[in-house]
């Protein structure tokens, strides 16, 4: 049956692609992984570079896809910087990054949430304000803005529209062959 | 095309162009009677219609501001979205997956063949299988549907093969590719499925019937229908003696309209249809319009849904091809030995990456969700769906302090499970599962609820004025020129799909009404 790769190649392509869309985001997030220093996280206008940074760490831990570069977590927290131009919603996030951060330092004696190395206890830190506002709002943001990125499809194996294609009457809609006999 | 005077008092007005709206309109203009509808939602043609599940949703999901509360996890997960139905021309018929079911016989006759069960507000349908009958024939050729008619069954996708291969190992006996109302060969001036997907984003090749692609045409070649998009009814009026006169509404300028009408017919779906009732309110009616039994609102159904995602070693590509692709039918009988009354139906159902990730667990996140994602391209599903209890206390209230921008109050949906919808869910998800694993399925995951799809109940049939809103014809018992057109009058949900009944009761109401306006009744 005509299966859908989950190409090695596309990630190339993607990640141009989320360039092109976040100018700053790109060149440097290889080099630096998610911190900080990143050309990404400087850019904010309205969050500071280390709650962008926190912010990025966490879509990461909330959806981990070991076959998903950083920029594409990077595209997805786009919109955090942008709604932070409202103060009530700015405020929120440096809150909840601060007590992230706290959090850490207590209970990992970590520099903060950005440090602790292992996912499992940064997990263990986001279970703790799982039913907070400031959770729910990134959460409930990121299942849109990272799993909308079309560019990202191809990698779950999922092929977006279809008309402009013909459909799937000639493509595979009936192909597959593994099916136990009844 | 028609277009008439706002003081024009000879004319239908009806409130919504989906299946009940759409069809009544088009059937009332075919016998020479004037229409106007009103719909809320803009106008998109089929070649406007999206291939990406987000973007089609914000063109044509109802996304008005709704509030919700009881049991039920929609009040958590989506509290402002109760329901995932359309505003558009052609309502949710151009959302809607094209599964074209019959009720059976002791569906009508549910008190009677269920009992005085506890916690439900069950009543007899007015009307009978048999009687209903001649108009679901009608209804069937109308929209060309598949498996009646001598029209072929479609082809069966990848989905609906897992769901075959797994009913077949199990011992099902009644599973096909479904009786649905998509072309499976040119008809009706459409061409034929394409297998494209995205039937709940609006069908781009013009397959599948909806009231967009057929009954609205139709009805405005005739002369006598007149559609007018983006306008927004708040209210009805009436006069001193208590009949309706016509609707007031804002139409796509924003301005304020008054339209006249001889008769009103309200077709705005479960949710709105009750909303606009009770917004009505009079000195008159001070508990709204139609609304003197107190059941205005009352006995919201939604159907017993959930749905059961499996993952195989293998690709399935589950989205290829129509999205309800096939039906197993054995588990819609009613049959107490299983722990509850009623039935339900597992039909393929798919969903999208992006609709997936919002609605496989919503609110999950973590490894485990994130590797069921990973797992998406060897996925298969199917959604169940039943029959669930009428309760007086699902109900749809006007909110007590959330306005629309018109300043009138939005709807409230309350609901609960009844321990039979509970009872018959878990019954449901057990045997998607058996099925599934049948043809060797490594991972299930239950599916809760999505926002309600069916919408059903709220202004029911009844016999007697004091068990419901409407008569056998969905004429209110109170008032005689103001009917309900939708699936609010169903008076129980049953087992299958609603649009194929939605249908055949507005065929059979336009036949009515016709003969009432023609003997000076109405």
């Amino acid at each position: 049956m005509k299966t859908i790769n989950k190409p090695t190649e596309l990630g190339r392509r993607g990640f141009l692609k989320t360039s092109v869309a976040a100018p700053a985001a790109a060149s440097l997030a290889i080099g630096v992984g998610i911190s900080p220093q990143a050309a990404w996280a400087q850019a904010a206008q309205h969050l500071s570079a280390h709650e962008m940074a926190s912010l990025v760490k966490m879509a990461r831990d909330i959806y981990p896809h070991d076959h998903l570069a950083d920029t594409h977590y990077v595209t997805a927290c786009a919109g955090f910087d942008a709604m932070a131009a409202d103060a009530g919603k700015k405020a929120m996030f440096a809150k909840g990054v601060a007590d992230l951060d706290a959090a850490a330092k207590a209970r990992h004696g970590a520099a903060d949430y950005l440090s602790i190395a292992w996912e499992g206890d940064r997990v263990k830190l986001l279970q703790a304000i799982e039913t907070s506002a400031f959770f729910g709002k990134v959460r409930s943001t990121l299942v849109v803005s990272l799993y909308n990125q079309k560019d990202l499809w191809a990698k779950f194996g999922y092929e977006g529209s279809s008309a402009d294609k013909g459909g799937y009457i000639n493509r595979g809609f009936s192909d597959i062959d593994w099916l136990p006999q009844a | 095309m028609a277009k008439f005077d706002l003081n024009d008092d000879s004319i239908v007005c009806i409130v919504g162009s989906g299946a009940g709206g759409g069809t009544l309109g088009n059937e009332l203009a075919q016998r020479g009677i004037k229409v106007v509808i009103l719909e809320a939602g803009g106008r998109y043609e089929t070649q406007d219609f999206i291939n990406d599940e987000w973007e089609s949703f914000a063109q044509l999901a109802w996304t008005d501001m709704r509030t919700t509360s009881g049991s039920w996890r929609i009040a958590k997960d989506f509290p402002n979205l109760p329901a995932w139905i359309v505003k558009a021309v052609g309502g949710s018929t151009t959302h809607w997956a094209g599964a074209s079911l019959r009720f059976q016989e002791h569906e009508f006759k549910t008190r009677t063949t269920y009992g005085d069960l506890q916690g439900a507000n069950l009543l007899d349908w007015p009307i009978t299988l048999a009687e209903l009958e001649p108009y679901y024939a009608k209804a069937e050729l109308k929209m060309g549907v598949t498996g009646t008619n001598g029209i072929p069954r479609l082809p069966g996708n990848n989905n609906y093969k897992v769901l075959s291969a797994g009913a077949a190992r199990l011992g099902y006996k009644e599973f096909h590719s479904g009786n649905m109302a998509i072309n499976s060969q040119p008809r009706d001036g459409r061409g034929s499925c394409q297998q494209i997907g995205f039937c709940f984003q609006g069908c781009k090749s013009g397959a599948k019937w909806s009231t967009l692609v057929s009954e609205i045409p139709k009805g405005e070649a005739t002369g006598n229908m007149e559609v007018r998009p983006g306008s927004m009814v708040l209210k009805i009026e009436h006069d001193a003696s208590g009949k309706v006169t016509g609707v007031v509404y804002v139409d796509q300028q924003g301005v304020m309209q008054r339209q006249k009408a001889r008769v009103v017919a309200v077709a705005g779906n479960s949710i709105e249809s009750p909303r606009l009732l009770l917004n009505s309110a009079s000195s008159k009616y001070p508990d709204g319009l139609a609304n003197s039994s107190g059941q205005v609102g009352r006995n919201y159904m939604r159907h017993m849904t959930g749905s059961v995602y499996a993952v195989f070693e293998q690709p399935v590509h589950m989205y290829r091809g129509t999205t309800m692709a096939g039906i197993v039918r054995d588990e819609a009988r009613h049959d107490t030995k299983r722990g509850f009354v009623g039935g339900y139906e597992m039909e393929t159902l798919s969903l999208g990456l992006p609709f997936m990730a919002a609605f496989l667990e919503p609110g999950g996140w973590g490894r485990p969700f994130a590797s069921a994602m990973e797992d998406y391209p060897n996925m298969a599903g199917m959604w169940l769906v039943g029959e669930d209890m009428p309760r007086a206390t699902n109900r749809i209230t006007l909110d007590k302090t959330a306005k629309d921008k018109h300043g009138m109050p939005v709807a409230s949906v309350h609901f609960d499970d009844h321990a039979n919808d509970v009872a018959m869910r878990n019954h449901a998800y057990q045997q998607g599962r058996a099925i599934y694993e049948a043809v060797g399925a490594t991972r299930v995951f239950n599916t809760t609820p999505y926002p309600s799809t069916h919408n059903m109940g709220t202004n029911r049939m009844s016999e007697k004025a004091r068990d419901g809103v409407v008569n056998k014809y969905g004429q209110t018992h109170d008032i005689k020129n103001l009917f309900v057109s939708d699936g609010s009058q169903f008076t129980s949900g049953a087992a299958c799909n609603p649009t194929l009944t939605i249908v055949s009761l507005a065929i059979r109401q336009a036949e009515t009404m016709a003969g009432m306006m023609q003997r000076r009744e109405i």
